[in-house]
């Protein structure tokens, strides 16, 4: 394997696990409050230090990767879910009202200035990680549309596909049964890539208060909160910006390393 | 030497760049229906209705009513709607509710830092991504490259706002060269620009990464050509070759990118602006949405998307007019 790709694997699943495990054990309780332990340098009983309420920051990093992850996630299946029929629709119909539809309301949204409009959603139906997750979803439809439309336009004009059309099956049964699975690879390299966008965002909207709320954790409120400390504590700023850090880099490793391995032809290239 | 075209291809030519403007324009003024539709549209399915969103539970039937006329919530929502959207067209934006003078003016006096803010943000991530880019194409696979590669993979990754707040800790508070926030006007550029400085440099992280690995792979594939082989083995040296034609045909890609950063900078500064307490139309929007004032709120967004869909227009024309052949093709 790739050192690249490998490194990004372990970046991942690293986030990946710290979020899983938090389900059932952190260090310490997340809610718990203990101010004579405030703004505690990092040492062997807090890894990452204390916050200023004296939480431990490493319980609340992993909580957090919970949730921006969950967050980010789900946001991809939503864009996946929806972007991927209508890019295979709009590919099955080339060139009709219906593939012009999808690819303009496509264009539409693409004009939106998503980080604008995830901030007036959220603010609109009030501030919560669900809001959050629509917000970013919706913006990820476009994406997986055009993905899986591009990819499925240079399919249609195969052998083997010809060959199924010809033994009567429609459109719909093609596109599902024999697009989809040839697609597969792109959709799950862009996957990963929306995926860290979307962590992104994510730190982004609750750094402006706007997603999950307290006490829940989140890297991005995590960060706004340590503002206020960073130079009497800088860790306390340093470890919830490292983790977005790593996490983002680890899933855009991985997604460009995936790219590489599954389709040579692309080696290098950005979309 | 250019061959001059004789005068039926000429016009069929000039046909061609008149259908592509024509249907451009077309898709701009649709865009800018489509996006005014959507955000009085999510404006409108506030729960409750919006005079008492922004004026909260405990407000009197007094001022509510009083409210409800000033915004015309009364009449019916096709009439509110062509009202808003006309006034838009015509320069009036309404009254702010909590600053109690006209949305034009507010946005207008946000621009003035927003938009230099982006303007800057963009020149310092084309001036750090141009060089990067050159030479990690013409120096693919050594050192130079990887290291460069690495670098940009770091930059897309850090949080533009986390950046900022480490920009502030180190160059405002620790080295004390810059301020940590707010802005001093412009009746004072030097200090003004000083204030702008590190937004702008964290805003431009991120993008320059970006700009720097589209331009190496546009470099990269352009390079692969058989007219740039042609060139080399005509012996052509590689520098030239790298600047006098590939670059060329490589800036077509990186204009698009730079297009969609241009709208992603004046939208994306939002947070940024938070950090540094700069009075941008971010903040604007941003404040106006927790103070609930509407009015402000849905004029500002729509300035806000009216930029960025312009913006993606004149990229439009800006390739058509690079790339002839995206004229013909549309």
């Amino acid at each position: 394997m790739r050192p690249m790709l490998r490194l990004g694997l372990v970046l991942s699943l690293a986030a990946l696990l710290a979020a899983i495990l938090s389900l059932v054990w952190t260090p310490y309780d997340v809610t718990q409050m203990a101010i004579a332990e405030k703004l505690r340098a990092p040492s062997a009983a807090h890894w990452a230090g204390t916050d200023h309420f004296g939480r431990d920051i490493a319980s609340m990093l992993m909580a957090g990767a919970r949730v921006s992850l969950a967050v980010a996630l789900v946001a991809v299946g939503i864009g996946a879910g929806l972007g991927v029929p209508l890019g295979l629709m709009a590919a099955a119909r080339r060139q009709s009202w219906l593939d012009e539809l999808i690819m303009r309301g496509n264009d539409l949204i693409f004009a939106f200035p998503s980080l604008v409009i995830a901030i007036l959603i959220t603010a609109t139906f009030g501030p919560s990680a669900l809001n959050a997750i629509i917000a970013i979803g919706i913006f990820n439809i476009p994406v997986f549309a055009r993905v899986a439309r591009a990819g499925a336009l240079s399919l249609w004009t195969l052998d083997f596909i010809r060959a199924a059309q010809v033994a009567g099956k429609s459109r719909a049964r093609i596109s599902a049964e024999h697009i989809l699975p040839n697609i597969a690879n792109l959709l799950i390299v862009q996957g990963t890539i929306q995926f860290s966008l979307g962590i992104l965002a994510e730190a982004g909207l609750s750094y402006v208060g706007l997603g999950a709320q307290p006490p829940t954790p989140s890297w991005g409120r995590m960060l706004a909160e340590a503002q206020t400390f960073v130079t009497l504590a800088p860790h306390v700023a340093l470890a919830p910006g490292l983790a977005i850090v790593l996490t983002v880099l680890g899933l855009n490793l991985l997604g460009d390393g995936l790219r590489d391995a599954l389709d040579p032809r692309l080696k290098g290239r950005l979309t | 030497m250019r061959l001059s075209l004789d005068p039926s291809r000429r016009a069929v030519k000039l046909r061609l760049m008149l259908r592509y403007l024509i249907k451009r324009v077309l898709i701009l003024l649709l865009s800018l229906f489509v996006a005014s539709l959507v955000i009085f549209a999510l404006i409108e399915v506030i729960p409750g209705d919006p005079a008492s969103f922004m004026l909260g539970l405990n407000a009197s039937e007094d001022t509510l009513a009083a409210l409800r006329a000033q915004m015309g919530l009364d009449d019916p929502l096709a009439w509110r709607y062509l009202r808003w959207a006309g006034g838009m067209a015509t320069g009036d934006f309404g009254q702010s509710f909590t600053y109690k003078v006209p949305v034009a003016d507010l946005i207008a006096a946000r621009l003035v830092v927003s938009l230099p803010l982006a303007v800057l943000a963009l020149v310092l991530a084309v001036i750090v991504a141009l060089p990067l880019g050159l030479i990690a194409a013409a120096r693919r696979g050594r050192l130079a490259d990887g290291t460069i590669m690495a670098g940009t993979q770091l930059g897309i990754a850090v949080p533009n706002f986390w950046f900022a707040m480490l920009l502030v800790l180190v160059f405002a508070v620790h080295l004390r060269l810059m301020p940590a926030g707010g802005f001093a006007g412009w009746d004072n550029p030097l200090a003004a620009l000083k204030s702008l400085a590190l937004p702008a440099i964290a805003l431009a992280l991120p993008q320059g990464a970006i700009l720097a690995r589209v331009l190496r792979s546009a470099l990269i594939e352009t390079l692969g050509q058989d007219y740039i082989r042609t060139a080399r083995a005509k012996g052509l040296g590689r520098t030239r070759a790298l600047t006098a034609h590939a670059l060329r045909n490589a800036l077509i890609p990186v204009l698009t990118i730079l297009g969609m950063q241009f709208s992603f900078l004046l939208a994306g500064a939002i947070i940024i602006e938070n950090v540094f307490y700069l009075p941008g139309l971010g903040r604007l929007i941003f404040q106006a949405i927790t103070q609930r004032d509407l009015i402000v709120v849905e004029s500002a967004v729509m300035v806000l998307v009216c930029a960025v869909i312009l913006v993606t227009f004149l990229t439009d024309l800006a390739y058509a007019a690079v790339d002839p052949r995206l004229r013909s093709r549309a």
